[in-house]
Parts: structure tokens; C-alpha cells; sequence
């Protein structure tokens, strides 16, 4: 009994951590997008609220805390609160088999660096979870009783929809190599060879796919059409205010900080050093390693939100129709041709 | 009480009372959600039985797959109450209701017949629902039924996309 105590202990520590966390980073990344797209488009961005704006987003947050919040009469009162609860929940949910590292040990006992990593299911876990959030955006236009929100929601639905398999199809590949669901596994087998066994080199093809599936996973630009400003005024949010509006906003940019860091343990390699700790007079083990395990992950998830940043104010949107055509005629085959020679090659060459 | 049997009890009662809201409910959008949160409640259920594999695959096809097509089709063909269409199907609704006692029948006669009764197990399924033991068993054993159904499927699929055409070029 007492190992359950602890172990419930673990978990409840590690979730509240977690949460705390990625509040945060989701913060830290509207901050960024906002200073980075004013760069891009020589602006100066937000520069009033601390030094070099750095408080803009809690400003940005208390703002919409303090917002009325206002219902449309013709609302289902219901759905239109539970919309934006479902959305920032599985938006926060993914990351209980999200590690950040390897593992550390407090005397006997092996802590995994992450609530749950170590579920022999992580990656059906991830699609699983993802492919819920539509529910939050279709639920959020279809409850708000407007058209603008209606055409974003089902836009979204049918985004998402259409992106999912060639997502699943590409990660299959990967499934294959480490012949593991567990992404710790999959981390494990990018290790070695100087970095040249990360998967985006070996799996080119499916790290383009899964990129450009992220992207539209996440409703972000070019794939933005649930929200294309100047045909649906705000798409799915349309009549949203207050912190639900924002709670819409922070799971967008939670959702970024996931497919970064899916991307970075998947095809990126994760926390995978190119040497041995002992090259570097560490142990495994310790608890020196597993930071430096982090660190590493952390400036992969970094550079990943950043370039989900640069891409979103570099390059314009697609049309639904050339959506649609990417979907299912150019990135699903692709995806089916991916696999198979991953399969041929594992069958015949190994 | 072990704490599996415990969340077993939770999660059934979860299951049924969501399956009840589903059917009942005037309300097309809150039966679909309600029948979500019923697939949740079972891949739960599958979990107390060590069946990681089956949990995720039930959450990844039927939650987020088939269901979010069938919200799609409720919204976008707009359904409203549901009152309207009632007086058409109560023929079926009598039928169906005495289809389903002839279940609760039949599941009670298998029941009591196998004599030492039903037993939580986890065990069992622990070695057998793993993805390397279902993929053994369905490529090593059903491999003629796994191919039939593929080109079921297939089959149809192409209808589909025949029938959704108006006119072929």
C-alpha cells in the first residue's frame, strides 16, 4: 500500500509540475511569436510591460480575466463552456507520455523524467489525444449558433480529419524501425553514429509529412482556414470572449509546444547525445545527466516553436481546395509509399 | 476490494449511465458527446483489464474517428429535436426494445450456464492484447479473413466514391 501512496504521489507532483509548465511555455511562445513576427516584418512588437515587453502575455492574460464574458442568447450554454475546456484539456493531456529525458535515480528508486513515458502505447496514445481536439473546435462552432463559427468548425473537422492519417501513416514508419509504441524506445534507437541516426535523416520523407500534418493539426498558417480572418471574421472563436477565448488561444499555443516536441523526439532525436556520459565524466543515471537530457530536448522544442513562428508569418495561406488536394492526393500515397519501403527494407535488407 | 475491482465498478456504472443518456436523450449533439464519453468509459474499462492496446485503438477509431464524422454529419445537416421524427419509428422502437431483452436472455442463460460464473481475469488479457501478440494472431492465423475484409473495404469505398460522383467523366 504504501508503494501506491507513493507512486500517486509521483504522479500528482509530476502532473502539477507539468501543467505549471506548459501554462508557461505557452505564454513564453505568444511572447515569441509576437516579437518574432514583428522582426520579420520589421516592427519593434511589445516593449512597454517589463523589460523588452517579456511581461506582455501574464498583461495579455489578466486582460482577459477581468473581460465580461458574454454568451450569445442563441448559444447551447453548455457546449459553448464546455468547447473550450475539452480543447486545452487534450491539448494538455498528450503530454502525460511526453518525456523530457531518460530517467534519474533517488536512491533506489528509477524516476522517469515525465508522468507516464514509459507506456508501452505512447504513440496511439498522441494520435489518440490529438485526434480528440477536433471535438473542442467543432463543438465551439456548432454551439456558438453563428456561420462564421459553424464554417470555421467544420473547416476544422475537416482539416483535421484529412491530415490525420498521413500523420499516423508516417509515424507507422517510425513504429516499424524501433518496433515499439513507447517513445522513449524511439529516442533510444536514434542514439549513436555522431547524431546521423536521428530519424530525419533516416526517415526524410515521413519527417516532411508529419511536419506538414503538425501545421494543420494545429490549425496554424498556412493551414489556418478554422480561423482565415478575412472570410469567417474569427472563425470557431467568433463568439468567444474573456479567458474562454483565451483558453482557445493557450491551447493553439499548447498544441505548438506539442508538435514541437513530438517532432523533436521522433524525428529529431530527442535527448539522444551523440556520446556516452562517461565521454563527458557523467553517469547514467544521475541527476546531472537527466538535466543536461532536457536541456538539450528543451533547445529542440525551442528551435521547433521557432520555426513554427517563422513559417506562420512567411508564408501565406492555402486555398481549401489546394488543402484538400495536399491532403489526400499528394501527402496520404506519399505517406502509404513511405511506409512500404520502410517495411520492404526492414523485411529484406535487415 | 482490490483497487482494480473498484475502478472496474466506477467505470461500468460511468459506461451504463452514459449508454442511457445516449439513448435517451431528445437532443442529437448531446447523444453523440454522451456516446464519447461511453467510448472513454470502456477504453478505461479495457485499461483495468491490462489491455493498453485496445484502450488506445478504441479512443483513436471509434472517439476520434467515427464519432467526429458523425457530429459532422449532425451539424452539418443541422438536426434538431428529434420529437418531430418520432411517430414514423415506433414500430422499430418496439422491435428494438424486445431485441434487447432477448439479449439481456441470452447473455443471463450464458451466464448461468457456465456454472463457476464470470471471473475477472487480467491476466489473460494482458498476454493476448498486446500489438505483438494481436499482430501474431491476425497475420499468422486470419490471414485469409484480414484480406477479405481489406477487400470488402476497398470495395467499398470505391462505391462510395461512385455514388458521391454525379457524373463520370
Amino acid at each position: 500500500m504504501n508503494d501506491i501512496v507513493w507512486i500517486i504521489v509521483e504522479a500528482v507532483a509530476k502532473v502539477l509540475f507539468l501543467v505549471l509548465i506548459l501554462q508557461l511555455t505557452a505564454a513564453a511562445t505568444v511572447y515569441l511569436e509576437r516579437k518574432i513576427s514583428a522582426f520579420i516584418q520589421i516592427r519593434v512588437g511589445p516593449n512597454r510591460v517589463g523589460p523588452w515587453g517579456t511581461l506582455q502575455p501574464f498583461a495579455d492574460v489578466l486582460k482577459l480575466f477581468l473581460k465580461e464574458d458574454i454568451v450569445p442568447k442563441a448559444a447551447d450554454k453548455f457546449f459553448h463552456s464546455l468547447a473550450p475546456i475539452i480543447s486545452l484539456g487534450i491539448a494538455l493531456a498528450v503530454w502525460a507520455v511526453i518525456p523530457f529525458g531518460d530517467y534519474f535515480m533517488i536512491g533506489d528508486r528509477k524516476i522517469m523524467l515525465g508522468v507516464a513515458p514509459d507506456v508501452n502505447i505512447g504513440v496511439l496514445y498522441v494520435l489518440a489525444m490529438t485526434s480528440l481536439g477536433v471535438y473542442g473546435i467543432t463543438l465551439a462552432g456548432w454551439s456558438s449558433n453563428s456561420k462564421y463559427s459553424l464554417l470555421g468548425g467544420l473547416r476544422s473537422s475537416a482539416q483535421m480529419i484529412s491530415y490525420e492519417l498521413s500523420m499516423g501513416l508516417s509515424l507507422l514508419a517510425v513504429v516499424m524501425m524501433a518496433s515499439s509504441f513507447s517513445l522513449n524506445d524511439i529516442v533510444a534507437i536514434q542514439e549513436g553514429w555522431g547524431g546521423w541516426k536521428w530519424n530525419i535523416f533516416l526517415q526524410p520523407v515521413g519527417f516532411f509529412i508529419f511536419l506538414t500534418a503538425a501545421f494543420a493539426e494545429t490549425n496554424r498558417a498556412p493551414f489556418d482556414l478554422p480561423e482565415a480572418e478575412p472570410e469567417l471574421v474569427g472563425g470557431f472563436n467568433t463568439e468567444y470572449s474573456g479567458m474562454k477565448f483565451g483558453m482557445f488561444f493557450l491551447a493553439e499555443y499548447a498544441n505548438v509546444a506539442t508538435s514541437s516536441a513530438l517532432i523533436s523526439l521522433i524525428y529529431l532525436g530527442g535527448w539522444a547525445l551523440p556520446f556516452s556520459p562517461e565521454a563527458i565524466g557523467m553517469q547514467e543515471g544521475s541527476i546531472l545527466f537527466a538535466l543536461l537530457q532536457t536541456l538539450v530536448f528543451v533547445l529542440k522544442v525551442i528551435f521547433m516553436i521557432f520555426f513554427f513562428v517563422w513559417v506562420r508569418w512567411s508564408i501565406p495561406r492555402f486555398r481549401y481546395d489546394q488543402l484538400m488536394y495536399l491532403g489526400w492526393k499528394v501527402l496520404l500515397p506519399l505517406s502509404l509509399l513511405n511506409a512500404l519501403v520502410t517495411a520492404a527494407v526492414i523485411v529484406f535488407a535487415i | 476490494m482490490s483497487l482494480s475491482v473498484l475502478l472496474f465498478g466506477i467505470l461500468s456504472i460511468l459506461a451504463v449511465a452514459s449508454a442511457l443518456i445516449t439513448v435517451i436523450s431528445k437532443h442529437p449533439v448531446r447523444s453523440a458527446i454522451s456516446l464519447v464519453f461511453h467510448f472513454f468509459m470502456l477504453a478505461g474499462l479495457y485499461l483495468t483489464l491490462n489491455a493498453q492496446f485496445i484502450a488506445a485503438i478504441q479512443v483513436l477509431v471509434y472517439a476520434g474517428a467515427i464519432m467526429v464524422l458523425v457530429i459532422f454529419v449532425i451539424m452539418l445537416l443541422n438536426l434538431e429535436n428529434e420529437n418531430k421524427l418520432k411517430s414514423k419509428y415506433n414500430i422499430l422502437q418496439w422491435s428494438a426494445f424486445l431485441l434487447g431483452l432477448g439479449l439481456v436472455f441470452l447473455l443471463g442463460v450464458t451466464y448461468l450456464s457456465t456454472g463457476t460464473g464470470l471471473q475477472f481475469a487480467p491476466e489473460i488479457a494482458a498476454n493476448n492484447s498486446t500489438a505483438q501478440a494481436l499482430g501474431k494472431a491476425l497475420f499468422e492465423g486470419y490471414i485469409f479473413p484480414i484480406e477479405a475484409i481489406g477487400i470488402l473495404l476497398t470495395g467499398a469505398i470505391v462505391g462510395a466514391i461512385v455514388l458521391a460522383k454525379k457524373k463520370l467523366s
